[in-house]
Parts: C-alpha cells; sequence; structure tokens
C-alpha cells in the first residue's frame, strides 16, 4: 500500500511537470538560457549571491523590458557544486536547446569547467562564456573560437595590479629593485598568471617570488613566515575561498600590512574579508566587479524586482555585494550580445553560431552603459574576433572594515606587452592541437 | 635556529587544532568502532548554530547552551533514526550510514541557516606574542590549552564517572557490556552527544580563524592522519598525533617544500601517516587488534 501510494505520488508529480514544460518553451520566441550553478558545498556562500545577481537581471529583462526585442529568456539551473564534471553533463544536456528554444551560449561559470569544455564546445560551435576566467590565450580568439574569457582576462589581471602598484609607488621607474611576492592557490588558476609576472617583471626589474598555497588553505603559517623573511614592498594574493580569509589573518600575524596586499578578482568579495575581522581593514582587490548597491542599475532593479518580491536574494543585506555584482554584469554581458546577434539575424532566438558572431561583434561603449544602467559597474568593451577578452579593465576598490570603497576609476592592463605572451601561448596550443588558427578573409 | 623553533613551536600549536577535531572521531570509535565520516558535517552544524544564534542576539553563553542542547536532541534523534536500526550490523555497513549522514546533516545546516559565510569573534586576538626572537600566536596558545583542557575532562569522564565506566565496558566488549545490563542505546546517544560538543568547540575555534562556512567540514581531512599516526581509540593518542602532524607539516613545507614546488602541507600527513602504518599499524596508542583465525 505504502509502495502505491508512494508510486501515485511520483506519477503525479511528473504529470504536474510534464504539463508545465511544453507551454512553457512551445511558443518559438524563447531562448534557452541554462545555469549551470552552485548553491550547495564548499562553494555555496558565492554561488548563492551570484545566480540571484543573474537570475534578477534576466528577470528584469523578461517582466520589465519584455524580453530581448520580445524575445522571453528561458532560465534553467543545474546544480553542479563547481564540479567541472558535472559542468560537462550538463553542457552535454542542454547544448541542442531544449523544446525548440535553441542555446546561444553556454555560461561555464568557473575556469576548470572553461578548459574541460574547450574542444567539445569548438565541435559544437557553442561560445563557453567565462568572464574574468578560463585560458588567458583564449583571448586569441582566432584559434580559440568558442572560448571568451571576457573583461578581464588573468594576464591583465596580473598586468592591472602592477599597474596599480606602480602609481601608488610613483612610477614605473620606481619597481625597480622591489619585491613582489604573489601568494597563490596551488591549481590552474592560481598559476595563471605567472607567465604574465614573469613578463612584467622582466621589463620593470622588480623582484618576483611566488609562493604556493594547497587547497583548502586553511593553515598558512609557513608560507607567510617566507614571506616576512623575503621583506617584500607588496604581496599579490591569488587565493580563493577559504584560503583568502586565512591569508589575510596570517599576514596580519606575520606583520604584513593589509593595505600592501592586492587580491585578485577571486580574493576580493565580502566573504573575503568578513571572516578575516579587522586585519581586513585596508585590503585592496582588483575589481572589475565593483561591489556597491548604489549604480543605476540597482535603483532599477530595488524598484522592479526587489521591491516587487521578485528576487531571487533570500537576504537583502547583500544585494550590491561583489557576487550578486558579478551575476548582474554577466547577465548584461549576455543580453547586449543577444542584442547585437538580434541586430543581425533579426529578433528572434539565436542559435550557437550566431551567438558566437554576437559575441564578437559585441560592443559596449559608455553611452550604452548609461543607457542600461551599468555605468561605473562595468567597463566598457569591445569584442572582435581577434579579441574575446574586449576590456583588459578594472577598477581597484578597499575595504574600509564595513564595505567596499572604490578608490581608482578604470585602470587598463599593458595589452601591447601582454598581446606577444597570448599569441605564443595560443599558437603553442594551436600546433599541439593541430588546429588552423582562422583567417578573417571572408568573414563579416 | 630562531626560523627552526618559530616554525617548529608554531607547527605544534597549530597542530593541537587538529586534535581537536581528531578527538570527536576517537570517542565514536571507541564507543561503536565505526570511522564517523559524518563529524566534519557536525563540527560545520554545530560552529554554524551558534554564530546564528549569536548574530540574532543571543548572549554568547545563551548561545552555548542552546547549541549544546540542539546537538543533544540530534544525537538522540541520529541514534534512534540511524544507529539503532543498523545495530549489529557491520562496522562498514555503519561507516556507509555516516557518509549519507554526512550529506544530510550539512544539506540540513546550508538549508536552515543559509550558505553565507559568518565572522565568529570569541574574544581572543590572532595578535603574535614574542618569546625571545620567536613568534608565537596567541590564538594557537589558547586553541593549544583548550585542547589539553577539554583532554582532561574527557579523560575525567571515561575514568572517574559511572556513565565513563560503562563507555570504557562497550568500548572493550559490546556483547559482554550487554550481557551485564549496560543500555548501548543510552551509551551511542550520550557518545554522539560528547562528540557533538567536541565538534562545536573545534567548530568555535576554527570558525574565529578562518570563518564559520562550509570549508569547516572539510577540516576532518587532516583528522585522519592524526588518527593513523596517533590510534582511533586514544585521546592522548589524538593530541599527540596532531602535535606530530603540525610540526611536521610545517616543517616540511618550510624545508622541503621549495625543493618540490611548495604547497606540500595537504599531502604530507598522509605520507607520514602511510610511513607509521608500515611501522605501527595501531597507531602510537591504539590498541591493538587480535582475532582468533
Amino acid at each position: 500500500m505504502k509502495r502505491l501510494t508512494l508510486t501515485a505520488l511520483l506519477a503525479a508529480t511528473f504529470a504536474g511537470t510534464a504539463l508545465v514544460s511544453p507551454a512553457a518553451y512551445a511558443d518559438g520566441k524563447e531562448q534557452y538560457v541554462p545555469l549551470p550553478t552552485y548553491r550547495v558545498g564548499p562553494y555555496a556562500s558565492s554561488g548563492t549571491l551570484w545566480w540571484a545577481g543573474e537570475i534578477d537581471y534576466l528577470r528584469y529583462i523578461n517582466d520589465v523590458e519584455g524580453g530581448i526585442n520580445g524575445v522571453k529568456l528561458k532560465v534553467e539551473e543545474f546544480e553542479t557544486e563547481w564540479s567541472p564534471d558535472r559542468t560537462v553533463e550538463v553542457y552535454e544536456r542542454v547544448k541542442n536547446g531544449k523544446d525548440g528554444a535553441p542555446v546561444a551560449f553556454f555560461f561555464t561559470h568557473g575556469t576548470p569547467a572553461t578548459y574541460a569544455l574547450t574542444e567539445r564546445s569548438a565541435k559544437d560551435k557553442i561560445s563557453l562564456i567565462d568572464p574574468a576566467g578560463g585560458q588567458p590565450e583564449a583571448t586569441n580568439g582566432l584559434v580559440f573560437s568558442y572560448v571568451f574569457p571576457l573583461l578581464l582576462n588573468y594576464y591583465s589581471q596580473a598586468s592591472v595590479g602592477i599597474n596599480y602598484i606602480a602609481q601608488k609607488e610613483g612610477g614605473f621607474d620606481k619597481l625597480k629593485g622591489k619585491k613582489i611576492v604573489t601568494v597563490y592557490h596551488d591549481s590552474a588558476y592560481g598559476r595563471a598568471t605567472q607567465p604574465a609576472v614573469t613578463v612584467l617583471a622582466k621589463k620593470y626589474g622588480f623582484e618576483d617570488v611566488q609562493i604556493p598555497v594547497a587547497d583548502p588553505g586553511n593553515e598558512q603559517s609557513p608560507q607567510w613566515r617566507q614571506v616576512r623573511e623575503i621583506k617584500p614592498d607588496w604581496v599579490f594574493l591569488r587565493t580563493w575561498g577559504v584560503s583568502t580569509p586565512v591569508a589575510i589573518k596570517t599576514a596580519a600575524r606575520f606583520g604584513i600590512p593589509a593595505d600592501h596586499i592586492i587580491g585578485d578578482v577571486w580574493a576580493g568579495s565580502e566573504a573575503d574579508v568578513i571572516p578575516a575581522g579587522a586585519a581586513a581593514t585596508g585590503y585592496q582587490a582588483l575589481a572589475p566587479y565593483p561591489g556597491g548597491p548604489e549604480f543605476e542599475i540597482h535603483n532599477r532593479l530595488r524598484k522592479t524586482i526587489l521591491e516587487a518580491g521578485k528576487s531571487d536574494l533570500k537576504d537583502p543585506k547583500f544585494f550590491g555585494a561583489v557576487y550578486y555584482n558579478i551575476g548582474l554584469i554577466n547577465a548584461a554581458l549576455a543580453v547586449e550580445a543577444l542584442r547585437v546577434g538580434q541586430a543581425k539575424f533579426g529578433n528572434r532566438p539565436l542559435n550557437g553560431e550566431e551567438g558566437h558572431w554576437a559575441f564578437e561583434h559585441l560592443t559596449i561603449d559608455d553611452a550604452r552603459l548609461k543607457q542600461i544602467g551599468f555605468y561605473g559597474l562595468l567597463q566598457s568593451i569591445k569584442l572582435s574576433p581577434a579579441d574575446h577578452e574586449g576590456g583588459g579593465a578594472a577598477r581597484i576598490q578597499q575595504w574600509d572594515g564595513k564595505k567596499w570603497v572604490l578608490v581608482t576609476d578604470w585602470i587598463q592592463a599593458d595589452h601591447a606587452l601582454l598581446r606577444p605572451l597570448i599569441e605564443e601561448k595560443s599558437a603553442a596550443y594551436a600546433k599541439e592541437h593541430n588546429i588552423t588558427p582562422r583567417t578573417l578573409a571572408g568573414e563579416n | 635556529m630562531n626560523l627552526f623553533l618559530e616554525t617548529f613551536i608554531g607547527g605544534l600549536l597549530a597542530g593541537t587544532m587538529y586534535s581537536l577535531v581528531a578527538i570527536g572521531f576517537v570517542l565514536i570509535y571507541k564507543a561503536s568502532g565505526v570511522f564517523n565520516f559524518a563529524q566534519g558535517s557536525i563540527l560545520l552544524f554545530s560552529g554554524l548554530t551558534f554564530v546564528t544564534l549569536l548574530e540574532k542576539g543571543v548572549p554568547f553563553a545563551g548561545a552555548l547552551a542552546i547549541t549544546i542542547v540542539i546537538l543533544v536532541v540530534g544525537a538522540v534523534v541520529i541514534e534512534r533514526t540511524v544507529l539503532r536500526p543498523l545495530a549489529n550490523r557491520s562496522p562498514m555497513t555503519l561507516f556507509m550510514a555516516t557518509l549519507g549522514l554526512s550529506y544530510v546533516v550539512e544539506g540540513t545546516a546550508q538549508g536552515l541557516m543559509g550558505a553565507q559565510v559568518h565572522a565568529l569573534d570569541l574574544g581572543i586576538e590572532d595578535v603574535p606574542v614574542f618569546i625571545g626572537d620567536v613568534m608565537i600566536s596567541q590564538f594557537d596558545l589558547v586553541a593549544a590549552l583548550t585542547a589539553v583542557l577539554l583532554a582532561a575532562v574527557l579523560a575525567l569522564l571515561f575514568n572517574r564517572t559511572r556513565i565513563g565506566v560503562s563507555l570504557r565496558a562497550v568500548a572493550d566488549d559490546t556483547r559482554a557490556a550487554l550481557s551485564i545490563g549496560i543500555n548501548l542505546n543510552r551509551i551511542w546517544q550520550i557518545v554522539w552527544a560528547v562528540a557533538g560538543i567536541t565538534g562545536l568547540v573545534a567548530g568555535m575555534l576554527w570558525g574565529a580563524r578562518q570563518g564559520i562556512q562550509f570549508s569547516l567540514s572539510l577540516v576532518v581531512l587532516k583528522a585522519l592522519p592524526v588518527l593513523i599516526i596517533g590510534g582511533f581509540t586514544s585521546i592522548g593518542g589524538a593530541i599527540v598525533g596532531g602535535l606530530i602532524v603540525g610540526a611536521a607539516e610545517t616543517l616540511a613545507e618550510t624545508y622541503i617544500g621549495r625543493f618540490v614546488g611548495g604547497g606540500i602541507t595537504p599531502w604530507f600527513p598522509y605520507f607520514l601517516a602511510i610511513a607509521f602504518l608500515y611501522i605501527r599499524p595501531a597507531g602510537l596508542f591504539g590498541e591493538r587488534a587480535l582475532e582468533r583465525v
């Protein structure tokens, strides 16, 4: 009897789901946007805010603006716990769209997943979107056609950090002889800036010391004892998750001042500094995704989404948190790319090839940023087939003990210096994978 | 020499933080012969409950008391719903049950109290204290004292109380203990409650250092080599094992790490544990199992 009841319950649930789904997808005017997310597990503290920002903006586009030129976005989440193998599984499930709604691009939401999907996506002709992540050499879209390390690749992150240090020291000539220690998460992500820092150290004459912290990094006394012995002028902190607050606290214990530590993009959120308490006051971080709830888009969302009770954010105190803003920015990039694509292919849902064209021709200038309410929050960007980064700048924000305060305007990376490195690495990849780089002849 | 001394002492003190986590495993292993995979989740759950209560304005002592009550209730629920139905099953079955339990506890913690990171200020400053030129962390000193105190209290509980004698009887021979009327279910409830409280202490100290967040449940990865080295059945062994692991990994990172690319602290304790398994499979203080074949 119990088994019968359970079977009936399952059947009813399935029937309920089956009744809802086709109606939701069947009108042919929907763009399918699958989101591999992580709301549970070790990285849930970042994920829950990130998806809230992403979903709130997509909901705003659907509910307030009536979709993109009338095309509604059909968002579907898939829990991955930030596991690349699960993200690959999600990709395989969604790459052909759903119920007639096509996929124009795929957010990987993590560098390891981008690495894992690079070859598959090229075969399937679906663009992988990984802002401020991915392989830096994938900036060269002539080799990595379907990977987009948008906004700020890892080489640019290193370059912006060094440019800021030069600014603080009073000029690039003052970098000569300085000691800059990078404490990094011992992973592909953590090591990603090393080639760029080597080039920068050679150019400006500073001493580059790299010290790894193995995951998860919840005990770092040996590393920071080494840092203390080196007596660095500046520390570049490229940690992730729990290793960031532990680094900041341990650094304080070993007498390294927080205002001489610069965190990278993924070591610069509230979750990185709040657990470190007073030790984090003065800590600075690269901010292609600045924190704060006072940008124009926040005013619009506050009125139409938050106050209307439609927000995905469970606790409104995180409205404008760095991870929430990451979600907003990523969603805005996707929406703007779809607009660009629709302008060429018509006001309808786009497929993978069309989405690829759209991202390669995405331009968002200051005037457009003002229109969409992202001025100050998002840098102006211009992508091309040869440049899948498109931006390459970050602001610097500083933790005042309670909130992030933006202390600079956008600082550009040294693209002229970094481009040969990108060419070299991408050429090596092309050779290894037998890829003939695209030529732009015949493309429009 | 100063660097060596500082590294060594710092490592010993950090190791006591690992001991605190390992003690929770020892308690349950002693009473039931089960490696409790859910101990990390219990550590997370207890820390998260405590800090959530604090953030809701409950005073420190009240938050501590309520958390302990919740842990005791949780222990009773776990015993009734997970352990009792599986009594007399193989240790592997019970181990798998604790594996499933860990997901339930983690999910419950994040579902009820959210996934955000919380700061926990216990009023212990993480500032250096200098003895000569040797720098020692004040926080680590407090953690070490706490571990020693906890071990002493547990030793008293095991050796000087009626409950303790019953616990030891169950640990020595479960069937014999049952035959003289010891209530095994009650013993399991008590042991799980005490292990939960030990997890709370560890969770508070680790949480004060790194924030109360999901990764607290991963701290247990450091407990396994501590247990292999110290022995699964000895609280003193957990303390000594923690000291060995803490000192060895810190010295190894400082003096060997640079020659092998650095970042060796996660795997070096396991390397050490494997070496101990070759020399002394039961650990330094563990009971050697003798079986008639």
